[in-house]
């Protein structure tokens, strides 16, 4: 398949429209979450959202991460080769950011403990 | 040569992808390293300053040579604008590339421009923010956390203003109409930067401000 096909199997800007929405409401959650987390929502939601916070955040800034790469990016469309040379990047720093926290931060912790 | 004879030879490629695609997402990928190693280096001095200023709780700093109480330095309504035009931005330039390869130009023009303007906004309230922790008595070297965050957020800042002076650059190409539907890869590519530009963010913002 050429270049050509791919344009042409783009999504259509309806498609674009509510991926935009989607995006805008998982913000908004994020924003929401973090509020409930230290109370500023009531101090009756405080203990439900404190410990589940950072997961939130985290759960929610994948799925828009995955979005905008899915459908603004193309890689639902594109050559699965594009789509390889971002995602093994990706997993890298993945492993980089994991790895250097454990290393660097719990190690030390539990090495002065 | 022709233009349509052009556009043919840049298609014969080992891939059958224009190579300028795949030299885009080769960088982005090695950008992702880039920025994995400043968010892991933030996260892993994040609580580590011993003297504040510090992002959400009330600390004592050095503020005009005095030991004072400082509150948490992070404006959340400010920076949730600014992620969410930035995420509208990334919405007006896929519209705009439609226009491109449509060959509507008052579509490209229209929602470049928008594109643009987002992202000067977005600058724009990094500057204020950055100003506004200085006067707050937050240097680059004030602490542990001051430098990580700087570092990290100014060069994610610098990602931006690159893609804007790049996009306008093609927004001046457009409004002279040198940017047919057989040129659009030149928008396409220039796009992908901006997403990029944007999903870095969608990790930074959480990570950073919303992460207590």
């Amino acid at each position: 398949m050429d270049a050509h096909a791919h344009e042409h199997s783009h999504p259509t800007p309806s498609v674009y429209f509510k991926v935009a929405l989607v995006l805008f409401v998982l913000t908004a959650l994020e924003v929401l979450s973090f509020e409930a987390g230290r109370g500023g929502l009531g101090a009756g939601l405080r203990p439900v959202f404190e410990p589940i916070v950072v997961l939130l955040l985290l759960v929610l800034s994948a799925a828009k991460f995955a979005l905008v790469a899915m459908f603004y990016m193309h890689l639902k469309q594109d050559p699965r080769l594009l789509a390889n040379l971002f995602v093994f990047p990706i997993a890298l720093a993945a492993v980089i950011i994991g790895a250097l926290i454990v290393l660097l931060r719990y190690w030390r912790v539990m090495g002065a403990s | 040569m022709s233009e349509a004879a052009a556009h043919a030879v840049e298609h014969h490629t080992t891939t059958g992808i224009d190579s300028r695609k795949v030299a885009i997402w080769t960088l982005i990928g090695s950008e992702c390293l880039f920025f994995a190693s400043l968010i892991s280096t933030y996260l892993v001095y994040k609580g580590k300053s011993l003297i504040g200023p510090l992002p959400h709780a009330e600390s004592q700093c050095m503020l005009h040579g005095k030991l004072q109480t400082c509150e948490g330095m992070f404006e959340i309504p400010l920076v949730t604008t600014g992620t969410a035009v930035l995420l509208f931005s990334s919405f007006f330039i896929v519209l705009a590339l439609y226009g491109a390869q449509k060959g509507n130009r008052k579509m490209l023009v229209g929602w470049l421009s928008m594109t643009v303007l987002c992202g000067l906004f977005f600058v724009g309230m990094q500057v204020y923010e950055f100003t506004h922790f200085y006067h707050k008595g937050m240097g680059y070297g004030t602490n542990l956390f001051t430098s990580t965050f700087f570092t990290l957020t100014g060069f994610h800042g610098s990602h931006v203003s690159a893609g804007v002076i790049w996009l306008s650059t093609l927004l001046v190409l457009a409004i002279r109409g040198k940017i047919p539907p057989e040129k659009s890869l030149n928008l396409e590519i220039a796009a992908l930067y901006w997403h990029f530009v944007d999903v870095v963010w969608i990790v930074i913002f959480p990570v950073v401000y919303l992460m207590r």
